[in-house]
């Protein structure tokens, strides 16, 4: 591994560990800050699946020769890395899954379908991305229990005055809520929320994605029961992402998808479902992007999760120091010190596609839309906006690239 | 691509000046999209001459980026006069010449979002054919 953790990081020096600033765009260099949607990859992740398909290629968890052995030992030493990443207390509580999505879908079908009915309610918040939003909408409405919404101040961080207004008239069975929103940035009170859940008996469903890359991710302080990630925006391939649940309770829940590997007895009268994780892994699993997603760990743990945060939140106040400057320029969120690298932003009169459109062209990639988020963009009443996220390769000059590009847009559309 | 080649100095006009920009109240015809990518919409509304088949007044209102409502506008110009088949019929490489840009897959989306709306409001009041991709379109998407 060529880096070494550090409380500070040295983004130009890990920069050059990614491949994709080695092109120029429109003949100036890239400068992505578009990283919340998904990362850039290291070379240190991409030679680990390179090496393992040309050195270790084989099915998991089935051959008796020497290559699935290989194989099946480092999908699983992957497996291990992922649940000490989040500090789980097994291994065997980690479901390799797509990515966070599936892992979420996985938790509305298997758990969901089964125990959510008429009175019961789920609640999620206003800054859910889609992907933990319209899965329970849809399980709720199919169950006939009622969704329920806790909502954003203007500064875009949960309104927690009105919990037990919200848990009225009903019985609150699931709580979800993200840790990081990918929208804003807001950093949310999750240990608070998972406390209210329970105390209710209600379980604590949290979408990681956004949290994973750049903040501290630790099931047990944070008290939750299931929690979801995705490798591709932590440096890991696309293709792969991780469900952690708690034992009893994945044990205690039907499998999601059905097929090969996830089975004990097979007859043709009845099936009985392996063990966990096994159960929720039917299929062959995506092995090099989970032998990926280890290598990815094994980086971000070099470099340091906090440096990593306390890196982007620097980057994040200067840009919105100097955004903030800019007649014109509407900011949404809350403050620096209190959100991850991400910020959303508007310039009056000009559409974000336009903003992004002109940025493109002086090679500053920014996001320009609703984020799969369009409930939140409802509350804040805009169609969509610009978002400009960093990561541990972003640098200073890059916020002044921003700034310039939307000088330009400003002086091509205002 | 240099945003100077996309923004031109016609889309830019077109963009800050709407030609046709407003609502017919009562119109003959309606019908409104939404381009979920940018958050672009688009409404337009149409008139019939006595004849009842040539566009007499063509209308739209809506939000969105720079393409979307500079492409709408210009079409408003293009349709005027013209008879309701014919604007059925009319190919979206028509409208992507008189834009005169390069569009990428995903500004195509915000480029034909007037035209998309313009057919379907004429398939509803006349009942003139959709293309393909637009057909069962109640509310029209383009995703």
């Amino acid at each position: 591994m060529a880096v070494k953790a550090q409380s500070r990081l040295d983004a130009q020096r890990l920069r050059a560990d990614f491949p994709i600033f080695e092109q120029l765009i429109h003949g100036k260099p890239l400068s992505y800050l578009d990283s919340a949607v998904t990362s850039q990859k290291p070379r240190q992740v991409l030679d680990a699946m390179r090496t393992f398909y040309e050195t270790s290629n084989a099915n998991v968890h089935r051959g008796v020769y020497t290559l699935s052995e290989r194989a099946t030992a480092e999908f699983e030493q992957a497996r291990q890395k992922v649940a000490d990443f989040v500090n789980a207390p097994s291994a065997r509580e980690i479901v390799f899954t797509r990515q966070a999505t599936e892992a979420l879908n996985l938790v509305a079908y298997a758990w969901g379908l089964n125990n959510l009915g008429p009175g019961d309610l789920v609640v999620v918040t206003e800054l859910e991305h889609h992907s933990n939003f319209v899965p329970w909408q849809y399980i709720a409405k199919r169950n006939g229990a009622e969704l329920r919404m806790i909502h954003v101040n203007d500064e875009g961080e949960l309104d927690l005055a009105g919990l037990d207004e919200l848990a009225k008239d009903g019985e609150v069975k699931v709580v979800a809520t993200n840790l990081v929103s990918n929208a804003l940035g807001t950093i949310n009170p999750v240990e608070k929320l998972a406390e209210w859940a329970h105390a209710l008996g209600a379980i604590m469903v949290v979408d990681a994605a956004q949290a994973a890359p750049h903040h501290p991710v630790d099931v047990q302080a944070l008290g939750c029961d299931f929690l979801a990630l995705s490798a591709h925006k932590m440096c890991g391939p696309t293709g792969v992402g991780a469900l952690w649940g708690r034992r009893e309770l994945l044990e205690s829940m039907e499998p999601f998808n059905l097929g090969g590997h996830m089975i004990s007895k097979v007859r043709f009268e009845e099936t009985t479902w392996g063990e966990i994780p096994h159960k929720f892994e039917a299929g062959t699993s995506p092995i090099a992007e989970a032998v990926g997603l280890g290598a990815a760990i094994d980086y971000l743990n070099a470099v340091g999760i906090a440096a990593i945060e306390a890196h982007e939140q620097e980057l994040a106040a200067v840009a919105l120091e100097r955004l903030g400057e800019m007649p014109g320029v509407v900011l949404y969120g809350p403050p620096a010190d209190r959100r991850a690298g991400i910020v959303s932003f508007n310039v009056e009169g000009i559409h974000p596609h336009d903003v992004a459109q002109v940025l493109d062209s002086e090679g500053v990639a920014i996001r320009a839309g609703h984020h799969c988020c369009q409930p939140l963009m409802a509350r804040l009443g805009v169609a969509a906006t610009n978002r400009a996220s960093f990561y541990l390769y972003s640098v200073p000059e890059e916020v002044d690239r921003l700034v310039d590009g939307i000088d330009k847009a400003r002086r091509i559309l205002g | 691509m240099a945003a100077e080649d996309l923004y031109r100095e016609v889309i830019l006009d077109h963009y800050k000046n709407p030609r046709g920009h407003g609502v017919i109240e009562g119109a003959d015809a309606q019908a409104e999209g939404v381009n979920p990518l940018c958050g672009d919409e688009v409404t337009i509304y149409v008139q019939f001459a006595d004849d009842g088949e040539t566009i007499d007044e063509v209308k739209f209102n809506g939000r969105g980026c720079a393409i979307s409502q500079a492409s709408t506008s210009m079409l408003m110009e293009m349709v005027k006069g013209r008879s309701a088949q014919e604007i059925a019929e009319l190919p979206k490489e028509q409208l992507l010449e008189e834009v005169g840009i390069p569009l990428t897959p995903i500004r195509l989306k915000c480029a034909l979002l007037g035209l998309g709306v313009l057919k379907v409001a004429l398939h509803r009041a006349k009942g003139t054919p959709l293309p393909e991709e637009w057909a069962g379109l109640d509310e029209l998407e383009l995703s």
